[in-house]
């Protein structure tokens, strides 16, 4: 979901009967939940989905960095400006774990980035989505940290060690990004019927948002079955949106505010909540580049790393230099 | 553009958790010199308290063993399970050993 329709350019699933002995041996091992590491033996298209996939995970915790560092400057208090600061700076770490583990795969940074400026790369949809109010940070804590989370659990036990790995760290810290957005919007509806108004609002401009973050359905994907087979996605979209409504929405009662949504009710035969039909227009029209912010989030990401690049080179001319002279004075 | 010349290094980063234990390999990132590796693996690596000393290696200095040698590497250390205390088997009466 932070990684959204990733091709595996795969056509059909094959047997292990279809399989040379190399690849035979290696989905063997995934079938045995032996992790792969970066220098053993992989099919080329593991690899290629696996940069695709955690390069676009990165690149989504990068891009996060943008609507909430929006409201900084505008925190309503000095703890809540750290919080949100602390919050902001785990997201770049996220984004440093997840690159370190695409590199495992014989990419550069450099080249990853670029791919992201080119556009060639893709993130998260949800990032495209603008943060209005100060509500909407409580907003994105909750619900899209929330959904990351419920995405992000099942990608610990993934196939390949230096992702799972990355995962088990990132999830550890992320039930404090959720917990801070759902504090924030407790303390909103318990305050004056004009902050609860402002969390009903963003509730209501974040809600579908989030429920498309976990990618159109997938039953018929030979992408998913893929990734499944690989072990590189574990629960399907479906199974993790059905998971993310079935949890949320206790929540939301117990803040007092409404899920936008007039076809959502318990279904006691089936256990779970049933939801309306989500716009998949909107999320394929917001994966082209044509949601509200995508343009000035590429720009600003484009701005930040060209108006950075004195920074790196003068850091590197430095260290070369003074490696010069310990070498001369030897 | 200079792109390839302008990547900083790869470096690997090891930290010392609060338990004195071991160094231990927490992942890589990217710096100019030792000292920025330092630097920035604090604030990558040990935002929570996760450590109390760090070190930094440069990727291209580690010598690792390949997947391929794991057979012949290894094997020795199989057929050797006397080096096990378990591999011989104690009297139930003898006690303390």
């Amino acid at each position: 979901m932070y990684a959204q329709m990733v091709d595996t350019g795969a056509k059909k699933l094959r047997t292990l009967e279809e399989m040379g002995p190399e690849e035979r041996a290696f989905q063997e091992r995934i079938d045995a939940d032996v992790k792969i590491e970066p220098k053993d033996w992989m099919p080329e298209a593991y690899r290629k989905t696996l940069i695709r996939q955690i390069s676009q995970h990165a690149h989504s915790e990068v891009v996060g960095m943008l609507p909430e560092g929006n409201w900084i400057t505008r925190a309503p208090s000095l703890q809540r400006k750290a919080i949100l600061m602390a919050k902001v700076q785990d997201e770049a770490g996220h984004g440093l774990y997840l690159y370190a583990a695409a590199e495992t795969l014989g990419v550069s940074r450099d080249q990853l980035v670029a791919d992201l400026h080119a556009g060639k790369a893709k993130y998260s949809s949800i990032f495209n989505y603008p943060t209005l109010t100060w509500a909407d940070i409580g907003a994105i804590g909750w619900l899209v940290d929330g959904a990351a989370i419920m995405n992000q659990i099942p990608l610990c036990r993934c196939s390949f060690g230096p992702y799972s790995r990355a995962m088990i760290r990132v999830c550890k810290e992320e039930s404090f990004h959720q917990r801070q957005g759902f504090d924030i919007m407790m303390t909103l509806c318990r305050g004056t019927a004009e902050q609860k108004a402002m969390a009903q609002d963003a509730l209501n401009r974040w809600w579908w948002p989030s429920l498309m973050m976990f990618g159109p359905p997938d039953a018929d994907s030979v992408h998913s079955a893929q990734s499944a087979q690989w072990k590189i996605k574990i629960l399907s979209n479906d199974e993790l949106r059905q998971r993310f409504v079935d949890q949320t929405v206790p929540q939301a009662d117990y803040l007092g505010i409404t899920m936008p949504d007039p076809e959502l009710k318990w279904n006691a035969e089936r256990g779970h909540y049933d939801f309306g039909p989500i716009d998949w227009d909107e999320l394929y029209n917001v994966v082209k580049g044509n949601g509200p912010c995508n343009r000035d989030r590429l720009r600003t990401r484009v701005k930040a790393w060209e108006e950075g690049a004195w920074v790196r080179e003068a850091a590197l001319a430095y260290a070369e230099k003074r490696a010069a002279r310990v070498q001369k004075a030897a | 553009m200079t792109m390839e010349r302008s990547e900083w290094p790869l470096w690997e980063i090891f930290i010392r958790s609060q338990h004195g234990l071991a160094h231990k390999h927490v992942g890589s990132l990217h710096a100019p010199d030792a000292e920025m590796a330092i630097k920035n693996a604090r604030d990558v690596y040990t935002r929570r308290n996760e450590g109390v000393s760090i070190w930094a290696v440069k990727s291209a200095d580690v010598t690792a063993t390949a997947p391929s040698e794991k057979g012949p590497l290894f094997e020795p250390a199989n057929s050797k399970i006397y080096r096990h205390p378990t591999f011989f088997p104690m009297p139930d009466e003898v006690k303390h050993i």
